[in-house]
């Protein structure tokens, strides 16, 4: 295969995608449920990227349990952020918990 | 002079307000870079993927598909799915923009990304009039590219060195990242209801084929969060006819 001819491929693909909206501006419409809608996009479209990673790790089953990182890190880094509400901390906590919980715990 | 200095400020909130998001993105640039280097691309690949994509899902997804031999169309149909999330965040943010010239629409749609999209979208609720805020946008978008560029460039060149770098696990910092994004916008019910909703469909599709769960679990997830909404809003007026109905008794 030529990677260059798949990287442009790749190009002109995303860029159609996310910048169609922007540049044919008022000549596209969205009806008002629609716009509901999109206000639901960000926390779902996250969720549903990093649930399978945390609850099954491996691409095989659930993993519910103490000897999951991932699991253990996820749910302190959810407790950090709806106690402190701020980013950096709850990256840096999770971070820490994970590496701490691989090396040191297990 | 007075608006040049506030188009520089406005930039510069920007670029200093997606700090936290730099930050989480970097792990992601170096192990992006780190995979094209065990990959059959050339390095320079790696960094062209970067600087003409832009786009992190799909390009570890592209790797991905490249190591399983896998053509060309389903590599781009793939990219097409994966990607097809920035469409809804294009609409969102396009009341914001369609007053701009194509000069700007343009690149301002090639520098939306996951981050960029969490950061504007906030600064436009608290500011829905703003005449400057495609100057915070630019410089929200411009800071993810050159630490995207940044990050690429030096996993690709310790990528050989430290070719075991992605089994440390440094994709967690994807997860914290995304953690620290979702809480605060589960405050209020309908938004929980849709994540839970989401994370549930998408746990149980996850070994759909081209990332089709991610859009079933979507899907989902929005419907779960717009019946929610409609059903919070009913219940609002309703309380609101009740405490109407109340006063109107009590007043002589």
């Amino acid at each position: 295969m030529n990677y260059t001819v798949m990287i442009a491929g790749m190009a002109v693909v995303t860029i159609f995608i996310k910048a169609v909206i922007f540049v044919l501006g008022d000549r596209v419409s969205f009806p008002p449920l629609l716009r509901e809608a999109l206000a639901f996009v960000p926390v779902t479209v996250l969720t549903a990227i990093i649930v399978p990673m945390v609850l099954a790790p491996h691409g095989h089953g659930l993993e519910l349990t103490w000897r999951n990182p991932q699991l253990v890190a996820a749910l302190a880094a959810i407790v950090v952020c709806a106690a402190t509400r701020h980013q950096l901390l709850t990256i840096g906590v999770a971070l820490a918990v994970f590496f701490g919980w691989q090396f040191g715990v297990l | 002079m007075a608006r040049h200095s506030t188009r520089t400020s406005h930039f510069l909130a920007g670029a200093r307000d997606t700090l936290p998001m730099l930050v989480g993105a970097a792990p992601f640039g170096l192990i992006f870079g780190a995979l094209v280097s065990a990959s059959p691309l050339a390095l320079w690949h790696g960094q062209l993927m970067s600087l003409l994509v832009f786009a992190g899902s799909s390009q570890f997804v592209a790797v991905g598909l490249v190591a399983g031999q896998t053509g060309l169309l389903v590599i781009w149909l793939t990219t097409f799915i994966v990607n097809l999330r920035h469409v809804l965040y294009a609409a969102t943010l396009q009341p914001h923009v369609s007053h701009l010239p194509a000069r700007w629409r343009w690149p301002l749609g090639f520098l939306l990304t996951d981050e960029t999209f969490a950061i504007t979208s906030v600064y436009y609720q608290r500011h829905p009039h703003a005449p400057l805020g495609h100057w915070y946008f630019l410089g929200s978008g411009l800071a993810m590219y050159l630490n995207w560029q940044g990050w690429t460039l030096l996993g690709l060149l310790f990528g050989a060195a430290f070719p075991r770098l992605q089994t440390l696990g440094l994709d967690f910092a994807m997860v914290a990242t995304f953690i620290a994004i979702v809480v605060p916008q589960c405050k209020r019910l309908p938004w929980l209801a849709a994540a839970l909703a989401a994370g549930a469909v998408a746990y149980a599709s996850r070994n759909m084929p081209y990332k089709l769960g991610l859009l079933a679990a979507v899907l989902v997830g929005i419907a779960v969060g717009i019946v929610s909404l409609h059903h919070e809003r009913r219940r609002q007026s309703d309380a609101q006819q009740g405490e109407r109905r109340t006063a109107s008794k009590e007043t002589p």
